[in-house]
């Protein structure tokens, strides 16, 4: 048994501290905006903030996020209206939109530490988000967006 | 009406639908597609045809017959039938229609499919006639109504009215329901359309930018379980014993279970099956593997170019000709085998219930997944349900002809009999290790040029596996996935030859994002390009001065491209270089120009600018979305990405760490000028990838002297 403090609720859930975050997240706390890509920290798909940092949920056990507050792409923002996700959908970004809530969960955490990033910065902070489809150029111009209105 | 009369229309109308059943069942307990349209069709929902509901609650309720793993269908269809329904874009709502190739077959296939980028082009017409039917019921049921003529009955936004009267699609859609179902609907002239030809916002965005968007890995049933398979890391390989002891002792595996294509471990969490899978000890039976290396295999392929094979394309004397000639080039193009590695890997859900059978799956030919599973389990096709997931990528993977997926998850269930539900998760090491690649590919080369500079012979051999032969794809004879685009190239060469080497081997393989297009305009841009360099010719006037008189869209994006650019014939300015290539793939015509500077060994993309002649613009946002990311996509793939099979056959590649992703700061900038075109819709999802390599080879050579014989530039040395 562990607890975990998901999106500000507090649950215990049934698991070996052992087990990954990402796939306690999902197939025992049922929330599946969170994705796997790869299992091993390489494709940001899994992307969650604990305790405000961006994280790489499935390099991450339920042991480890014992009394930390953890945030999904379900809690970024209780209506998905978070600055970063009204420009993503503004500047169309996600085409399959697999690798989406890693990349949305990557760029809120950046602008929490960086509210103006130059755009090195961006492409810095965003290196370890995968995605298939080739977004990026539309990222980047969203996170900008997100910062600065323009 | 009655349903009998709307039948009757559906068989008779040539091009809008053939069909004799409309399905108006909800689909909503599935939870398929339900971020987008609710998953239900409301009670008094008006369904003039197979594609379009019309609910009281005023939504309209778009069945899109296609997959939409992001290449933009979901949006591009709801903007066809807006169009001719007058829809306010805010009612619209798009759900996965159901498996059913009779009212949803891809009208360039014959079945049920997406691929080939023909989404739009095959619906073009179909869902415009189905918008134009649905539009002339509701004004005819108001006209009913209110007792007018329905000629002065008009639809603006969602809203009917005559000047003194007007009502919503909601209100009229019991009354349309009843009104006589037109046997030639009109469609517009593209001078009155409104919609088609604007930046429509994505119907999909909201629900993939809040973690809603369900994909095929976010259904859960009760008690289901999840499910890995134990795959041979040697392609062919089967299963001669295995021992499960270990794994049934891990917490939360219930069962270990042999099927054909592995050992499935049954889980209650993906954690536990995960590792129930790594306390698995198999023997694998390797008399049908393929246990030689990558490297191996293009040798026996280079090999076999040396022997003639068939002649697929001959116009002239091409060997006379280079043996008169005064310069001739030869060139042996090597690409490797290729993984899709869709962000999704590949997974299934299934649910057996007393004889029935509900199944939740990215299928991009759900028809034939729908079979395969129909027949493992022995049920009746009419109880199988399949619901179309959106998907997290597919770039081809998960366009099956053999139903691989469908075929694993019914084998799962059967294996496990009687009712439950299990999810079938690929984990990337399956991705990457279970085959069905872009196959392994050798081109030679050669060409001749005259005293006055003039190509006067061109050979292209072409060594690969067959993609389509015996799937249902396969026409007899040679493929021409295998070849496209080394043949029917737009330039007026007089002497030339295309032959195709048929190779054989246990390796699946697969159509990978443009398909032949991904090594044929590779093979043919950059030899031409070396061919223009060797008689000192410029790469965009001396394809331009090659090019048909009859290839005049090939000619418009080039021109369009050149201008886009600046093109001032200068290959290299100060450490940057630059670099053309034009490739017509799915009838959609594009042209790139690319700049490039060396960084540390490897070329460093600064810039593309590509020009598209893609028929009339649907979406230009869709359109320059696509073209970015089927760059994207290409220029990673050559820059990065070999599928190796290693010593005794092994695959090298088993995650992302050695097939390596293109990263955001890899990314061009992508400037994207669309040709302006009364033409119908041709494809966009593909074209954008064939001519990034090439481009990028061309201008690499100007900066280093070499374009890459095999691919990627990584692997290459370059």
């Amino acid at each position: 048994m562990a607890k975990l403090i998901l999106n500000g609720a507090e649950q215990e859930v049934a698991v070996d501290p052992g087990m990954p975050l990402l796939w306690a997240i999902r197939d025992i706390s049922g929330l599946s905006g969170t994705k796997y890509g790869c299992g091993v920290g390489l494709c940001g798909a899994c992307t969650v903030h604990v305790d405000g940092s961006a994280e790489r949920s499935c390099q991450i056990t339920v042991g480890d996020v014992e009394g930390k507050q953890v945030t999904t792409i379900e809690g970024l923002d209780p209506a998905g209206d978070h600055r970063v996700q009204v420009a993503w959908r503004e500047l169309s970004v996600p085409q399959c939109g697999f690798c989406q809530s890693g990349q949305i969960m990557q760029a809120a955490a950046l602008l929490e530490e960086k509210p103006e990033p130059s755009d090195e910065e961006i492409l810095a902070a965003m290196a370890g988000n995968v995605c298939r489809c080739g977004c990026y150029q539309r990222i980047v111009e969203a996170v900008r967006l997100a910062s600065t209105g323009i | 009406m009655t349903v009998q009369n709307r039948r009757q229309f559906l068989a008779s109308s040539a091009g809008l639908v053939i069909g004799v059943a409309l399905p108006l069942k909800g689909r909503a307990q599935s939870g398929a597609a339900a971020a987008l349209g609710d998953g239900t069709i409301a009670e008094g929902a008006f369904a003039p045809n197979a594609f379009i509901r019309i609910a009281p609650d005023n939504t309209v309720t778009v069945l899109c017959k296609h997959i939409e793993f992001g290449q933009g269908p979901y949006t591009g269809l709801a903007t066809l039938v807006a169009e001719e329904l007058d829809a306010d874009w805010s009612q619209m709502r798009v759900e996965s229609a159901p498996a059913n190739d009779e009212l949803y077959k891809n009208l360039a296939f014959g079945l049920q499919g997406t691929g080939g980028s023909t989404a739009m082009a095959n619906s073009f017409m179909q869902m415009r006639q189905a918008g134009a039917a649905a539009r002339t019921m509701l004004v005819s049921a108001a006209a009913d109504r209110w007792g007018v003529d329905p000629s002065t009955v008009s639809v603006e936004k969602g809203v009917v009215s005559d000047g003194s009267n007007s009502a919503t699609f909601g209100e009229l859609a019991e009354a349309a329901a009843e009104a006589r179902v037109p046997v030639e609907p009109a469609v517009k002239n593209p001078s009155e359309f409104t919609l088609i030809g604007t930046d429509v916002p994505k119907v999909d965005s909201r629900a993939k930018s809040n973690g809603t968007a369900m994909f095929t890995m976010d259904v859960y049933r009760d008690g289901m379980e999840t499910v890995v398979t134990r795959r041979p890391s040697v392609i062919g390989a089967t299963v001669a014993s295995y021992d499960d002891s270990a794994a049934l002792d891990v917490p939360g595996v219930t069962a270990v279970r042999q099927i054909p294509q592995g050992i499935a471990v049954y889980a209650t969490s993906t954690y536990a099956a995960l590792k129930g899978r790594e306390a698995l000890s198999v023997e694998w039976d390797m008399s049908n593997a393929e246990t030689r290396s990558s490297d191996e295999i293009f040798a026996d392929f280079r090999e076999m170019a040396n022997s003639q094979g068939t002649v697929v394309e001959e116009t002239g004397d091409s060997a006379g000709a280079i043996e008169g000639a005064e310069t001739v080039l030869e060139a042996t193009f090597e690409f490797p085998f290729l993984a899709h590695a869709p962000m999704e890997p590949l997974d299934a859900v299934i649910e057996v219930t007393d004889g029935a059978a509900e199944v939740w799956m990215g299928a991009q030919f759900p028809t034939a997944d729908k079979g395969v599973i129909t027949q493992t389990l022995g049920l009746n096709p009419e109880d199988v349900t399949m619901n179309v997931m959106l998907a997290g990528g597919s770039f081809g993977r998960r366009a099956q002809p053999t139903a691989h997926i469908g075929a694993e998850i019914a084998e799962i269930a059967k294996a496990a009999g009687g009712n439950g539900s299990w999810k079938l998760v690929w984990t990337r090491e399956d991705d990457l290790t279970g085959a069905y690649y872009r196959p392994i590919t050798v081109h030679k080369m050669r060409g001749g040029i005259d005293a006055e500079g003039n190509i006067v012979g061109w050979e292209d051999r072409v060594v690969n596996q067959s993609i389509t032969a015996g799937t249902p794809f396969d026409q007899g004879g040679a493929d021409p996935t295998s070849f496209e685009g080394s043949t029917k190239m737009p330039y007026d060469l007089p002497n030339v030859t295309v032959d195709w080497v048929k190779a054989d081997m246990p390796v699946p393989v697969l159509w990978w994002r443009s398909v032949g297009h991904t090594h044929t305009a590779y093979a043919t841009e950059v030899f031409l390009d070396e061919l223009l360099e060797a008689a000192g010719k410029d790469p965009v006037q001396g394809r331009l001065d090659l090019i048909k008189d009859e290839a005049g869209r090939d000619r418009g994006v080039l021109e369009r491209v050149a201008e886009l650019a600046g093109w001032d014939g200068q290959r290299v300015k100060g450490d940057r270089a630059y670099g053309v290539a034009v490739h017509e793939s799915f009838s959609s015509y594009v042209a790139q120009i690319v700049e490039v500077s060396d960084q540390g060994g490897m070329p460093k993309v600064h810039k593309v600018w590509c020009a598209i002649d893609c028929g009339v613009a649907v979406n230009p946002n869709v359109i320059r979305a696509q073209i970015e990311g089927g760059v994207g996509y290409g220029l990673g793939t050559a820059l990065f990405n070999a599928l190796e099979l290693g010593e005794g056959g092994e695959v090298r590649q088993k995650n992302f760490d050695t097939y390596r992703m293109l990263r955001i700061s890899e990314m061009p900038d992508v400037e994207v000028a669309i040709i302006e075109s009364e033409m119908d819709p041709t494809g966009v999802g593909e074209p954008g990838t064939p001519p990034i390599a090439p481009a990028v080879a061309n201008a690499w050579r100007a900066l280093k002297g070499e374009s890459p014989r095999r691919l990627p530039f990584k692997q290459a040395g370059v």
